[in-house]
């Protein structure tokens, strides 16, 4: 490869400081990463890949207890066995870091201003006193785009919204004009919509200072969008490193090809094809390579002997049988599950959920300490934040409604609300025809068999000491089932999700987090509910384990199965699994429909910002679409406001006529049945409508 | 801002109020002032006795209600009454206050101080010998009995005077009987008789705070923004220093309040140990003799310190933190 290599890392390796003489088990296995000046080099994998501890390696930050070798050169420099004074004076002004959670990563009790500037006055000699450092940093976060720059220097990091932070911490990464910036995950926990700012803030930092970047994501869409070159990790080795169009366009790892057939894409109606089994533990992988155990092309070889990472043209793969893979495709590798949709029922079928005008508020957070000098314990109506205003839903007899938005919408406390089966303060929640406001001790009992909820942790929501068989069982003690038919029953679901009966007497910690998430699910169907309530069901596992509980959800549709209501952050998810989708902003439904024709004619234009803002794994496509579609951030809980909630970020909104903005800014649109088709509602007084063309390129429309 | 603080003062004077009445109405009940009288040789008269009685504000006939009221009234107006000898119990309070404060203020600024660094270190060095060594000291100086722990510092000053062959360190009283000299040489004589109960409260203060401080700082030193300090290029110590401690002692205002404040209510062994007459002493003292009045000042004074010290930690915290001043 040409080009002077700015970091250039050969045969790392992290590994657990055994106790005594045996070696603990090791987390990166040998890592070879070249990164040139000016380039962006993704690394992406799953958890558990040894992503993030490669990165801590780089800057010699990784936690107490592991053991570092190989080599690390920076410009030349070796960094591995450097003495921490070394180290500290190449942290920050060479090889800068992006932590991954924000409100963390930044001291709490110091302004983020001088925190900023802080790295002024360790690097710059002469050393610049406290005001000039200040006035640096105001002019960093005013580069990366945070508004109003001086007010935000002047808080405190939990004064600021997530993607101001993260905004924040790229311009203290770029303030020592560091020669090398390594994001960890930056984007991962924002909403897709500030997603796309942060990634435009790391783009400014790196044309402002010419730094490399070196971008660790588990999200192929990011990287797609963002990275020159891309290395996949697996079990603690880069499996295939390639130029981006490549590596996405002609995968030859057949683990390479799994990951990205099994990203659920928001622009098609593929499938995700899911990859068998699951990354492997720490210290659980064999002497060969370590997705042989998953991989549909092993052999005995792959077992036994470690594939070396060879390759040519930029192109390099760890794979005995990578010629074998890339002649076979990904397609007949990992086949998508042959899926039926249902049958049409005819006629619009009976709703098992109805929700009118249903608002909840919660009083205001206090912080830690009942009682505060500098806050009082007031509780007046000031104090109370609203999370749902008026929310209008129905769920039909066989359907699955997928209900997204952004982080603080109101999408869990809709389903919180509903699975509470009390009565609501406002509007009515009707299930199964049944008023929530006036059920029975026994009708209660009996509709909470009829409703279940799959949560959205599967390791902290099963009862770490009950024997998973217990676990599923217990919804049908409480429908007071007899037990003989109770044992047949658990059988039954387990082998519905895809676990055996052996693992019945097992207690969860033995499973994996998909395993885990199956027997959720199988507690969930145990006692033939007719609503499903999933709440966000797949956001904490891997995508290729994602992806095989999203393919099990979707057979479980092919029977005569539940109604589902599925909460998800994650449209391209909602897409592959969703009949109808709601979208939800600021506590309200602001459009329902079909999923296809909601996706590909989205007529609220906060919608159309969401589909937009998703990334899809698909270099040409994504680099495209990578634009900043909403600026500043999702409204905060308790801010007031009149008229429509969506109007200070919509660019709708922004292309109208003064006096029809005043319409905007006057009513709260109302949900109407609009002319756009296939039963849509909109609340939008200016719905955008589409002299489609096919190419998804289409700007917003003027209306007129 | 400040409509708060006197909301929350005067919530702090209702619950003085009441625990003021309890105290009293306890008191009243448990100590018996008869008896301090009529153990005396030769025996007063009982009439004497009563008027005596009467005169203090403790005679037995009048309801305690009364009597309460009697001595709040006159408490709230600064006077807190005369103790069974007859002087006045504010004298006595003011003197008592002087001389513990002076005995352990030194002693508790510096095992504080010292506890927390030594906390800081031994997290710093976890499982090194540093902090074996100090889990070992602090498992010995909490599990010895305060005065056994004085008598040994005692004995262990009696061989150091032996050693030297003179009185290096004084182990009883405040100064030396008689001692005459300059402010310079009073001021040493002062410090050579505070040297022992100083190291006897510092003991015990470092052996607490160290393994509070310790387990605060090992939280600190696995948090993310110390990392982060890190990457920005400040080593290790510095990170901890700049961006670690003032985090770590977040949880710690409320020990630190209340050790403070509750200082002045006196440490009974060290006082008796010493020989010093400060607030503990007086305490046990009043409640021998069954003085009701001089009992009511400390316990009143400790009351009012226990809702200060809350009061304090509040405002401490909302010093240190500023997501507690700005939610």
């Amino acid at each position: 490869m040409t080009g002077d290599a700015l970091l250039d890392v050969r045969g790392l390796r992290v590994g657990v400081v055994g106790a005594g003489r045996s070696p603990g088990p090791e987390l990166v296995r040998g890592v070879d990463l070249r990164l040139c000046r000016g380039e962006v080099l993704g690394l992406v994998g799953e958890s558990g890949a040894g992503k993030t501890l490669t990165a801590l390696a780089l800057l010699g930050l990784c936690p107490p207890g592991v053991e570092v070798s190989g080599s690390v050169r920076l410009l030349g420099r070796e960094l591995v066995g450097l003495p921490v004074r070394e180290l500290a004076r190449v942290r920050g002004r060479h090889i800068a870091m992006v932590f991954q959670d924000a409100l963390t990563a930044f001291t709490p009790v110091q302004r983020v201003g001088d925190q900023i500037g802080e790295v002024l006055r360790i690097h710059q000699r002469p050393r610049p006193g406290r005001e000039s450092a200040l006035r640096a940093a105001i002019e960093l976060l005013d580069t990366v785009g945070v508004p109003e720059p001086d007010r935000a220097a002047r808080s405190y990091p939990h004064q600021l919204s997530g993607g101001m932070r993260q905004r924040a911490m790229i311009a203290m990464a770029m303030a020592g004009r560091p020669d090398v910036i390594v994001a960890d995950e930056p984007t991962s926990a924002l909403d897709v919509t500030v997603q796309a700012q942060v990634l435009q803030a790391l783009a400014t930092a790196r044309r402002a200072t010419g730094a490399a970047l070196l971008l660790v994501s588990h999200d192929l869409g990011v990287v797609a969008g963002t990275a020159d070159r891309v290395a996949v990790m697996y079990g603690g080795r880069i499996v295939e490193s390639a130029g981006t169009d490549a590596l996405f366009a002609r995968p030859r790892m057949p683990y390479t090809m799994g990951l990205i057939g099994s990203v659920p894409r928001v622009d098609g109606e593929a499938p995700p094809a899911p990859v068998p089994g699951e990354p492997p533990a720490v210290g659980d992988i064999g002497p060969g390579c370590a997705f042989a155990p998953r991989c549909p092309l092993a052999e005995q070889s792959c077992r036994a002997r470690l594939p070396e990472l060879t390759g040519d043209g930029g192109h390099f793969v760890a794979c005995h049988r990578a010629d074998e893979a890339a002649m076979r495709g990904s397609v007949e590798l990992f086949p998508p599950s042959g899926y039926r949709k249902p049958p049409e029922k005819g006629a619009e079928p009976e709703p098992v959920l109805r929700i009118a005008g249903l608002a909840k508020s919660f009083p205001a957070p206090r912080g830690f300490g009942q009682w505060s000098p500098w806050r009082g314990r007031t509780n007046t109506a000031q104090h109370v934040v609203p999370a749902l205003e008026s929310v209008d839903l129905e769920v039909r007899r066989g359907e699955t409604l997928g209900l997204v938005g952004e982080s603080g919408a109101g999408k869990s406390t809709t389903l919180l609300e509903v699975i509470s089966l009390a009565a609501p303060r406002t509007g009515t929640i009707e299930i199964l025809g049944q008023d929530t406001s006036s059920l029975s001790r026994d009708a209660a009992r009996r509709l909470r068999g009829a409703v279940q909820l799959v949560p959205q942790d599967p390791m902290s929501s099963l009862d770490p000491r009950m024997p998973v068989g217990d676990i599923v069982a217990e919804p049908l003690w409480v429908q007071r089932m007899p037990a003989d038919r109770v044992a047949a029953r658990v059988a039954e679901v387990l082998r519905l999700v895809g676990l055996g009966p052996d693992d019945m007497s097992a207690c969860p910690h033995r499973f994996s987090g998909g395993q885990r998430q199956r027997i959720a699910i199988a507690r969930a169907l145990a006692a033939r509910p007719q609503l499903l309530l999933l709440d966000e069901p797949l956001s904490a596992l891997d995508v290729s384990v994602g992806a095989g509980i999203l393919d099990l959800l979707r057979r479980l549709r092919e029977g005569p199965g539940p109604s589902c209501l599925f909460v998800s952050h994650d449209l391209a998810v909602v897409r592959h699994i969703a009949d109808r989708v709601a979208v939800m902003h600021a506590g309200r439904v602001v459009e329902t429909g079909e999923v296809k024709e909601v996706f590909e004619r989205p007529a609220h234009p906060y919608t159309r910002a969401l589909l937009d803002a998703v990334s899809v794994p698909d270099p040409a496509l994504q680099r495209t679409r990578t634009t900043v579609v909403l600026r500043g951030d999702p409204p905060a809980a308790g801010e007031h406001m009149t008229g429509c909630r969506f109007r200070t970020r919509c660019p709708v909104f922004a292309s109208l006529r003064r006096e029809q903005q005043k319409r905007c800014e006057r009513e709260i649109p109302a949900t109407l049945k609009t002319a756009v088709g296939g039963g849509r509602s909109v609340a939008c007084h200016f719905p955008l409508t589409h002299p489609r063309d096919g190419s998804g390129q289409d700007s917003f429309p003027v209306a007129g | 801002m400040l409509a708060l603080l006197a909301k929350r003062l005067t919530n702090c004077l209702v619950l003085l109020l009441a625990s003021t009445f309890l105290c009293y109405l306890i008191s009243s009940v448990a100590l018996d002032p008869r008896a301090y009288f009529e153990d005396r040789t030769p025996r007063p008269a009982a009439a004497v006795v009563d008027a005596r009685l009467a005169e203090l504000g403790l005679d037995r006939g009048t309801p305690v209600t009364e009597r309460f009221g009697h001595w709040a009234w006159r408490a709230l107006h600064g006077d807190l009454g005369r103790t069974l000898d007859g002087t006045s119990v504010n004298a006595e309070f003011g003197r008592r206050v002087g001389v513990t404060a002076r005995l352990l203020i030194v002693g508790t600024v510096v095992g504080t101080v010292l506890g927390v660094l030594a906390g800081v270190w031994a997290a710093v060095r976890r499982g090194g010998l540093p902090d074996r060594a100090l889990t070992l000291f602090s498992f010995v100086v909490l599990s010895v009995p305060p005065f056994v722990l004085g008598l040994l510092l005692q004995a262990g000053a009696l061989t150091v005077n032996d050693a030297a062959g003179r009185t290096v360190i004084r182990y009883t009283g405040e100064r030396t009987p008689g001692f005459e000299g300059g402010p310079a040489s009073q001021l040493g004589d002062a410090a050579v008789h505070l040297a022992l109960p100083t190291i006897s409260v510092a003991l015990g203060a470092i052996a607490a705070y160290s393994r509070y401080q310790r387990g605060a700082t090992l939280d600190v030193l696995a948090s993310d923004h110390l990392r982060t300090a890190q990457a920005k290029g400040l080593t290790p110590g510095r990170a901890l220093l700049r961006h670690g401690l003032r985090t770590s002692l977040i949880p710690l205002t409320a020990f630190f309040s209340f050790g403070f404040l509750t200082l002045f209510t006196g440490a009974v062994f060290t006082e008796k140990i010493y020989g010093w007459h400060g607030m503990g002493s007086w305490f046990i003292e009043s409640v021998q003799r069954g003085d009701v009045n001089a009992a009511m000042a400390v316990e009143v004074f400790s009351a009012a310190l226990v809702l200060l010290a809350g009061l304090v930690a509040d405002l401490l915290h909302g010093a240190l933190d500023p997501r507690v001043r700005y939610a």
